[in-house]
């Protein structure tokens, strides 16, 4: 395929899209499931995909991104409650400490550094340990984070185990896609650059990158720091597309969920995490919903269904998945036009393996 | 007389009881092809994991280009349990990790074969260019400095043509074949801009005839990019031929050293390589 073709298909697939989310936002579809799977799925390509950058690219085994994404929520929240509701938000606390509200925007960006700033004081003494026990270490950190601000002495910043509320959410669905393509697009543009380069040098063999000269901590911690930003931000859509952020929600679940999305997706692939991430929620918020209900075919109740079956179903499906799919949907690949188009020529290699055959012969 | 690239003064590396280099002192000079040999397990690498930082020697000294980089004496535990000698003769300790040493102008290849192996051949080479951008991240992410990581791209091709690489720049590097590996790895460790290239066996698993042509490459480079050259090897035909000086090493210690006739001739080398007849 010609550069301008695949550009071109690009071009047409996002205004495809685009145009989808337009329709979907101005027609009664607005409150559906639908709208509601495609938000979510959009935040959490964010997260998924900046979770890859650190997992997937640097070779960094972190679970710590459901405590980053905690912050960027809070700080969130607590920067953008209207001064006129802090009373009644932070009922227990005499309307809190904080007596000023920002823009969202400002808010949004505020979450990250937030998100970053803990990201590079954890990374200090953790990003010294490799693989599981930097998983363990991250881990415990989530942890910790949100015990901590559940925290009885910081109530009147954080209002303790109480729910946040009140603060700005988005009119149109089109913002949680607005923010995750730019930022998922600086993410692809950092792993392109030189520093990308770096980090899947640090995945491929340490010893040699530090041979040729990467500075092994200096390049871990950006990573690191990098994918928190963004895992803040995310956590930042997430409040809002909540309407209510609560500590309790953000656990270590939560971060295996996103965890899984990357596996699923594939390690290392950025449009990986983006399809997995719609996938996932997609299954896990609609499509598998029914096997919650109990279902009558005729007069014959069928067995099992009840409310909890369809995480069985669903741990079976990604047991699946994994089994034969060992690399994930799109493995270490990225989307390409061209492997598209080879799919319609020769669709499940039927024709190369048959020449290949013939070659042998 | 030519200007001592690498001085290394009485290096010890010892591991627990183990003392893997044993008081071992050499200079190399610029424009110099010089050999460290030695038997299986004599502490070849383990002298070069010292000189470029992957290991911290337990004692001695290393200067690099007048510059030292590396000054130990037994510390902590160490002290007690130190086996080697000149114990008192140092007593500062200065550390720099390898890439502090690669920015310095230390090349390195390794034994067995570290390449990025899931990354292209041409991106293999890049890496090792990162550290010479003068971009930061701000910059590099969004291309700001683009015709930098042009010229650079450029300069990669330019060293994947003269290993004969050129062809195969896209292919991924665990794909090539076992020699061309070895020739990637020289233009990686190329790619860094040294002044010192050390090469870990380089020839190790190659035919008489890819040997030949190392040989004849490792000569080129030394002269194209005035480089001076420091290798282990146990090709001795390669050692012999392209040798300026050699160093001979046997558990640890200089046990010979000289141009290669010299070294040849050495009864001290020929029985620590066929061993002591026991009757004499």
């Amino acid at each position: 395929m010609k550069k301008n073709t695949k550009i071109l298909a690009s071009l047409i697939l996002a205004a495809v899209f685009l145009g989808l989310l337009i329709f979907i936002d101005n027609s009664s579809l607005k409150n559906s499931m639908l709208s509601t799977c495609l938000q979510k799925g959009a935040i959490y390509a964010l997260v998924a995909v900046s979770m890859n950058l650190l997992n997937g690219f640097t070779g960094l085994f972190s679970l710590g991104q459901a405590g980053f994404m905690l912050i960027g929520a809070y700080t969130y929240g607590i920067l953008t409650i209207p001064v006129t509701s802090r009373g009644s938000v932070y009922q227990y606390f005499d309307g809190g400490l904080v007596q000023f509200s920002i823009p969202v925007i400002p808010a949004i960006i505020l979450a990250g550094i937030m998100a970053a700033c803990f990201a590079a004081l954890i990374g200090l003494p953790v990003l010294k340990l490799k693989s599981d026990y930097l998983a363990i270490a991250t881990l415990g950190f989530a942890e910790i984070i949100r015990a901590l601000i559940q925290w009885k002495q910081i109530a009147p910043l954080t209002n303790g185990s109480n729910m946040l509320r009140a603060f700005p959410t988005y009119d149109t669905i089109l913002f949680p896609f607005i923010i995750s393509a730019i930022c998922i697009a600086i993410i692809v543009l950092l792993i392109r650059s030189s520093y990308g380069r770096a980090f899947k040098a640090i995945r491929e063999d340490e010893i040699a990158a530090e041979a040729m000269g990467v500075n092994l901590f200096k390049h871990k911690m950006m990573s690191f720091v990098i994918s928190s930003f963004f895992a803040g931000i995310g956590g930042a859509l997430l409040a809002m597309f909540q309407a209510s952020v609560q500590a309790k929600a953000f656990t270590s679940a939560m971060t295996y969920e996103i965890l899984l999305i990357v596996v699923i997706g594939g390690i290392g692939s950025i449009t990986g995490s983006i399809i997995a991430s719609f996938l996932f929620v997609g299954c896990m918020e609609w499509w598998l919903r029914f096997l919650d209900e109990v279902h009558y075919i005729g007069d014959f109740k069928v067995p099992f269904l009840r409310t909890g079956f369809r995480m069985v179903v669903f741990s079976i499906v990604i047991m699946i998945i994994v089994l034969f799919w060992r690399k994930g949907i799109m493995g270490n690949k990225e989307f390409s036009w061209d492997a598209i188009a080879k799919f319609f020529k020769d669709p499940f290699g039927l024709v190369s393996k048959k020449k290949k055959k013939g070659e042998v012969k | 007389m030519a200007n001592t690239v690498l001085s290394i003064e009485n290096i010890t590396v010892q591991f627990g009881g183990v003392v893997a280099v044993n008081n071992l002192s050499m200079h190399v000079d610029e424009g110099e092809i010089v050999s460290l040999i030695g038997p299986n397990g004599a502490g070849k690498t383990t002298a070069f994991n010292a000189i470029t930082g992957v290991y911290q020697a337990t004692n001695g000294r290393v200067s690099f280009n007048d510059r030292v980089i590396l000054e130990s004496h037994p510390t902590g535990k160490m002290r007690k349990l130190y086996a080697g000698e000149n114990a008192d003769l140092y007593h500062k300790i200065i550390k720099n990790t390898p890439d502090k040493i690669a920015k310095l102008g230390m090349g390195r290849t390794f034994q067995n074969i570290r390449l990025f192996k899931e990354l292209s051949v041409l991106d293999n080479v890049l890496i090792a260019k990162h550290m010479r951008l003068k971009g930061n991240l701000f910059t590099d992410t969004f291309m700001i400095n683009y015709k930098e990581e042009k010229k650079i791209r450029q300069e990669c091709l330019e060293l994947l043509k003269i290993v004969d690489l050129y062809d195969l720049r896209d292919e991924v590097a665990s794909s090539l074949p076992y020699g061309k590996q070895r020739h990637l790895e020289i233009a990686r460790a190329l790619a860094t801009d040294p002044s010192l290239l050390l090469l870990d066996e380089p020839a190790a698993g190659m035919n008489p005839q890819e040997t030949e042509e190392l040989t004849a490459l490792i000569r080129k480079l030394r002269d194209d990019f005035k480089l001076t050259v420091l290798l282990i090897e146990h090709h001795m035909n390669l050692v012999m031929d392209i040798s300026d000086r050699i160093y001979v090493i046997d558990f640890g210690k200089l046990i010979s050293t000289g141009t290669p006739d010299m070294v040849q001739k050495d009864q001290r080398v020929i029985d620590a390589y066929l061993g002591v007849a026991e009757d004499e």
